[in-house]
């Protein structure tokens, strides 16, 4: 057992788990937070994106004990500094983007990754499917996903400068 | 269309917001207090007897509730796992069904068969101590190919299955048929390879049983997309406890495609292992066990033989088909070869004369059932296969082979039970061929030429049978169940609607169609709608959702059950705007007396319903109806898909550099869902084609493709922008004009790629999946064939 | 997974420790690839090592004329490397092209080689760039230090803690995934030097990364893709699965040395997708 102490969507968590724990079921069963799902046992689907230290990570490959002493955002939170919603979430609602709604939260929360590591209005349609390369959908053929992640981007240049300082 | 959230409008979904920030709430997500986790103890072994089960050891670790097994089961009274559609041979013999029990007793068939279950305070426990289980195994010999399985001196599966053949079915008249082909002017064979799939809905299975030892009820949570056929099933058949005391609840769920359809042993278990264990117990698959026992799709092996006269037109079609249908009868397993497949074998065309003869197969391998389309990709590769290859053998092109052919006139009866109902085939076909330009194909072909590539260009030409079915046809043909679809419209105190429907949405997107269908007959905004579904507690008896049936059949109970509530609304607005019953009229969510200026608020007139104050005489109080659709036949959604794809033929990889769908959807309710339908349902295909291959080893049986590691799933760099259309003929047999878009993708597509690749190649050597090493050997054969030459 | 005991290590040197005082150790980099493993229970080590926490092992630094990569320096920190995207893209084009971006920014190169997976990527570039694998205890060049599947010289407890190389006149990297895992299945690394031509191929030998001479050979002359035309690669010793038959995987490795000499030459051999912008290593 290892005491785990992580600030989980802002949030100080404190919690002794096995040291075998994943990140994932910690999220999960620990902390209620079943936003992140998992979707294969071999860090192939994306399914349990969530952003540790302002990275997207596969919760379901890390330890929590690895996580130990990091920030970590889920879904649940993924539209912090925003109003009700990321714009990528709006996105996603407003290009039909999901459909059984089980790998969504983490195409979101990788798609909010590749504009941080594109900066916001650089991402092309090649760019966006290369980069989901970690993250299988079975229900959209991806199409209204990769309209999405670029509607998300392209709003995100024209009216988030919160990222663009980031950036700098 | 009233305030453009009526039919026909692009309404972005309610139910997106609960899924983008999270708080879907999946079976995995569902914790019941006590809740213990279950793990499955499997057979490592394709085909094996098992001479005892020792679990002393797995018993005696730190966290472990109980470890039962399969006579444990039986003694318990738990049923063998049931096939629902009787399926004959053609000499008139039932078809030859092997038990199934939820728990092996004796003998293992596939890897993966369930033999015992471990409860456990942990997941990670459950999973130790299922290692501990000591099972004593005496292996023998395996088959996974249904043809060979059908061969001399094969390993036997089933003593009720002799040479493992379950059934040797017909359909059409045989003598007819090679009498025609025998005549023809033209005679074309072709040898079909329809691949093995594995769904893969991205949410695995999963079961958390409850016995309320109190109530004597169970509830199971669990990952379907029928929950009331689960309940229906699991009480009358395998005996799990009565209808009345079995609550079956389908929360969100992570998609289906068939996959979850079925009553798979696990919910029986952990529904069994709650009440003799005294806790709740919730299983959840690892996506290798949705591999070794999710039932898969398509497998089958066929030949056909098609006849043209001179002129180019088909007078006979003969099909033979093995089928492969895995180590135990799924669910529905014995349609899908059968009446979902060699029904729809007369595609777009005028066939005089079809005959197909399928045989059905046990092998040491996963349970066939339905996936997505279930008989109809295998039907549509063979015939629009066939179709390519007959056009090229007859030098004629591959478009106008197909118009020569088509059916023009409905309604329209083939020879294979089917009567298509309505259908444009050729405006399908001229929008594709417009849309890719077809006509400057070539001078395409030359430009990758020049770059050292291959381009090819591919059609197909399907048609697809939804909406299943008359209840009454089905049950003539074998089916243990109607297939009718129910609603209930509940009109609340202040005017707010549910509806609660049998159809269940996994994806679909039913929360915001149906309420769109309601919107448009009452003027109610979205947001004063709800659709429940999903738990059998609270909605009446349905039939769920598959085979693209919750449109035509799902939303046709809801417009009879609207029906009903509009004609008495009528009645008490007329009462109480003292006019007369036949002069009301509802619009924008108000009665109004037709010509006058006099209206009452949808609201005051529910309110009126409930307070029962003032209503006509004789009237009953409150406002709630139900209605109960059986169609009166299939639907018939066509189209056209052409697809353009580009080969690197140093490395065999293809691209698909262009796919265009036109497709005959009858009336659509979201053009924006419809589409979303396409694609996904495309992408499935284009997997089936190019990347998706369920592989087991040969002599040992095991699975070869038991992760994404080696199980190939479509990534969104695998496919294009999708380009979509429609044309629309509506469906004169339900009230919406509906013919259902949910499979059509996953249908039609293939044989659209595998046409194109050939083209591109100039062989027809190729079998699905298309990887790139396969095209590349295509290539080199086709080569060392020429230089042979 | 099974039972396991987690550390953290701090240094280089508090790592060894704990592995000298565990019974079945290993030590745990990324995870991407081990972690996978232990949840499939096909391995269960009895402690974790965490080695990502080890400030001497990060980063791309420069020494003298060698380019230095600390062991636990992730794949998205080596794909975004100025010093590497300037002095030898086709390492960092290499490392933008393992897994995928989430991997990417777990996975390290320390990990990766230490494991020698058949299908890995940096083998080939560390064996293209005659590369040294320094370890705790001593410095091995890259032909030594790769011995088979899954196999190295590192002796137990010994930790991979960087690499080092001359940057190479020109570098460049073709890959041909497995079209379900992504994996390389032929995965060809080529370094232009003054001292000649290497080309290294990985995910198709059936005794793991190996050079092939013959396309080395055949661009000593001319370092272009031109001069591989009709050239072959011996089938004999490549390996063959469902995926790629040794065949297919001899055709391959000829098609992805081209690939790397053409991106090694400036071209853009096949990825249509923008590069993210270069940040300073860490």
């Amino acid at each position: 057992m290892s005491e785990v102490t992580l600030v989980v969507n802002g949030r100080k968590v404190k919690r002794n788990v096995e040291d075998r724990t994943l990140l994932v079921h910690f999220l999960r069963d620990e902390l209620d937070l079943t936003g992140t799902h998992v979707g294969c046992d071999t860090t192939q689907c994306g399914a349990c994106v969530v952003h540790m230290d302002g990275k997207a990570v596969k919760s379901c490959t890390v330890l929590a004990a690895q996580a130990d002493g990091s920030e970590v955002v889920t879904i649940e939170a993924a539209n912090a500094g925003y109003d009700e919603l990321h714009p990528m979430q709006k996105a996603f609602k407003e290009y039909h983007g999901l459909q059984c709604g089980f790998c969504t939260p983490g195409m979101i929360m990788a798609g909010i990754d590749m504009v941080r590591r594109y900066g916001p209005g650089n991402l092309d349609e090649a760019t966006v499917r290369q980069n989901l390369e970690g993250n299988i959908c079975r229900c959209t053929g991806y199409h209204n996903i990769v309209k999405a992640i670029l509607a998300a981007s392209d709003e995100m240049a024209k009216s988030d400068t919160r990222l663009n300082e980031a950036a700098e | 269309m009233s305030e453009g959230h009526g039919i026909g409008a692009r309404v972005a979904r309610k139910e997106d917001k609960r899924f983008i920030t999270g708080l879907g709430r999946y079976t995995d997500d569902m914790k019941v207090p006590g809740m213990m986790h279950a793990a499955f103890v499997r057979s490592p072994h394709a085909h094996a007897k098992i001479n005892g089960v020792d679990k002393s050891a797995a018993l005696e670790m730190e966290g472990v509730i109980d470890v039962l097994t399969g006579p444990e089961l039986k003694a318990d009274g738990i049923g063998d796992l049931i096939c629902g559609w009787a399926v004959s041979s053609k000499d008139g013999s039932p078809m030859n069904m092997g038990a199934w029990s939820p728990l092996a007793t004796d003998t293992v068939r596939h890897v993966g068969n369930p033999v015992a279950i471990v409860v456990a305070e942990t997941r990670d426990i459950a999973l130790d101590a299922a290692e501990m289980v000591a099972v004593d195994y005496e292996p023998l010999p395996a088959v996974v190919d249904a043809v060979d399985a059908l061969g001399e001196g094969a390993p036997q599966l089933h003593p009720e299955a002799a040479n493992n053949l379950i059934f040797d079915w017909e359909i059409g008249e045989e003598q007819a048929t090679d009498d025609a082909i025998s005549g023809a002017a033209h005679v074309v064979e072709v040898e079909i390879r329809n691949n093995r799939l594995s769904p893969n809905p991205m949410e695995p299975r999963a079961a958390l049983g409850h016995y309320n030892k109190a109530e004597d009820h169970y509830t199971v949570w669990t990952t379907s997309q029928n929950p009331h056929v689960a309940r229906l099933v699991m009480s009358a058949f395998y005996n799990v406890a009565p209808e009345n005391k079995l609550r079956v609840i389908a929360p969100d769920v992570g998609g289906g495609f068939g996959a979850k359809i079925y009553i798979y042993p696990e919910e029986v278990v952990c529904l069994w292992a709650s009440k003799r264990t005294g806790v709740p117990v919730k299983w959840v698959a690892t996506r290798t066990e949705a591999f070794l026992t999710d039932a898969h799709g398509r497998d089958h092996s066929s030949t056909a033989k098609i006849g043209f006269d001179a002129d180019h037109k088909i007078v006979g079609l003969k099909v033979e088909t093995v089928a492969n249908l895995g180590a135990y009868m799924s669910l529905f397993s014995s349609a899908t070869p059968t009446y979902l497949y060699a029904t729809l074998l007369s595609g777009q065309y005028n066939i005089p004369n079809i005959h197909a003869n399928v045989k059905a197969v046990y092998t040491n391998t996963a349970p066939v059932d339905a996936y997505r389309g279930a008989g109809r990709p295998e039907a549509t590769y063979l015939v629009e296969r066939t179709m390519t290859q007959a056009a090229r053998q007859l030098g004629v092109d591959a478009a106008e082979l197909r118009r020569k052919n088509f059916i023009r006139e409905f309604p329209h009866q083939t020879p294979v039970i089917m009567n298509y109902d309505a259908g444009d085939f050729e405006a399908s076909l001229n929008a594709a061929m417009e849309e890719i330009d077809y006509k400057n194909f070539e001078s395409r072909r030359q430009e990758s030429r020049n770059r050292g590539k291959l381009r090819g260009i591919g059609m197909s030409c399907y048609i697809e049978a939804c909406g299943i079915a008359p209840s009454a046809a089905v049950g003539s043909l074998g089916a243990g169940v109607g297939l009718w679809e129910s609603a209930e419209v509940r009109v609340n105190a202040a005017g707010t609607i549910e509806v609660l429907t049998g159809s269940h949405s996994h994806g679909q997107g039913h929360e915001t169609t149906f309420a769109q269908l309601v919107h448009e007959r009452l003027g109610l905004p979205l947001d004063q709608v709800t659709i429940v579904h999903g738990d059998t507690d609270v909605v009446q008896m349905g039939m769920g959702t598959y085979g693209s049936r919750s449109g035509a059949v799902g939303m046709s109970a809801i417009v009879k059950a609207l029906d009903k509530v509009e004609a008495k609304a009528k009645k008490i607005a007329a009462h109480l705007l003292e006019a007369d019953e036949g002069d009301i009229e509802i619009e924008n969510g108000e009665l109004k007396v037709a010509g006058t200026d006099k209206t009452l608020p949808w609201f005051q007139m529910a309110l009126g319903a409930y307070t029962a104050h003032n209503l006509p005489e004789g009237l009953e109080p409150g406002l709630k109806e139900t209605a109960f659709y059986d169609p009166s036949n299939f639907t018939f959604p066509a189209g056209c898909y052409i697809c353009e794809v580009e080969i690197d033929p140093e490395t065999g990889k293809t691209e698909i550099l262009r796919f265009v769908a036109a497709d005959d959807f009858g009336n659509i309710i979201n053009p924006m869902i419809v589409e979303g339908q396409v694609h996904g349902g495309l992408t499935q295909g284009i997997g089936q084609a190019l990347l998706e291959g369920v592989h087991y080893d040969a002599d040992s049986g095991q699975l070869i493709t038991a992760s994404y590691m080696d199980y190939c799933m479509p990534r969104a760099d695998n496919v294009p922008m999708f380009e979509v259309s429609h044309q629309t003929t509506p469906c004169p047999g339900n009230p919406l004009g509906i013919k259902g878009c949910g499979e059509a993708g996953a249908i039609g597509s293939p044989p659209a790629v595998i046409n194109a690749i050939t083209d591109a190649i100039g062989t027809e050597a190729v079998t699905m999946p298309a990887t790139p090493m396969k095209v590349w050997q295509a290539i080199r054969g086709a080569a060392m064939a020429q230089a042979a030459e | 997974m099974h039972q396991t005991t987690y550390h953290r290590a701090q240094s280089v040197e508090e790592a060894a420790n704990l592995a000298q005082g565990a019974s079945d150790p290993r030590y745990l980099s990324g995870g991407m690839t081990l972690l996978p493993t232990m949840k499939q229970r096909l391995v269960a080590p009895s402690d974790l090592i965490d080695l990502r926490h080890v400030d001497a092992m990060q980063g791309v630094s420069e020494e003298g004329d060698m380019i230095v990569i600390g062991g636990a320096t992730c794949h998205n920190d080596i794909a975004t490397s100025e010093i590497l995207q300037s002095k030898v893209p086709g390492l960092a084009y290499q490392a933008s092209h393992i897994g995928d971006p989430m991997v990417r920014h777990m996975g390290t190169i320390g990990g990766s080689i230490a494991n020698n997976d058949p299908a890995a990527c940096y083998p080939s570039a560390m064996i293209a760039m005659n590369a040294v694998i320094r370890t705790n205890k001593r410095e091995v060049s890259a032909e030594d230090f790769f011995t088979g599947l899954f196999d190295t010289v590192l002796e137990e407890g010994e930790i991979v803690t960087g690499v080092a190389f001359q940057a190479p006149e020109k570098s460049g990297y073709g890959k041909f995934p497995n079209p379900a895992s992504r994996y390389a299945m032929a995965g060809v690394f080529v370094a232009k030097t003054a001292d000649g031509v290497r080309v290294a191929v990985t995910g198709a030998g059936d005794d793991g990364v190996f050079r092939a001479t013959g396309l080395e050979d055949a661009l000593a002359g001319d370092f272009s893709a031109a001069s591989l035309d009709g050239k072959s690669v011996d089938s004999s010793n490549l390996m063959g699965d469902i995926h790629a038959s040794p065949e297919y995987r001899a055709a391959l490795i000829v098609a992805m040395a081209k690939r790397a000499v053409v991106l090694a030459n400036g071209g853009d051999p096949d990825t249509k997708a923008a590069t993210p912008a270069g940040t300073a290593a860490a």
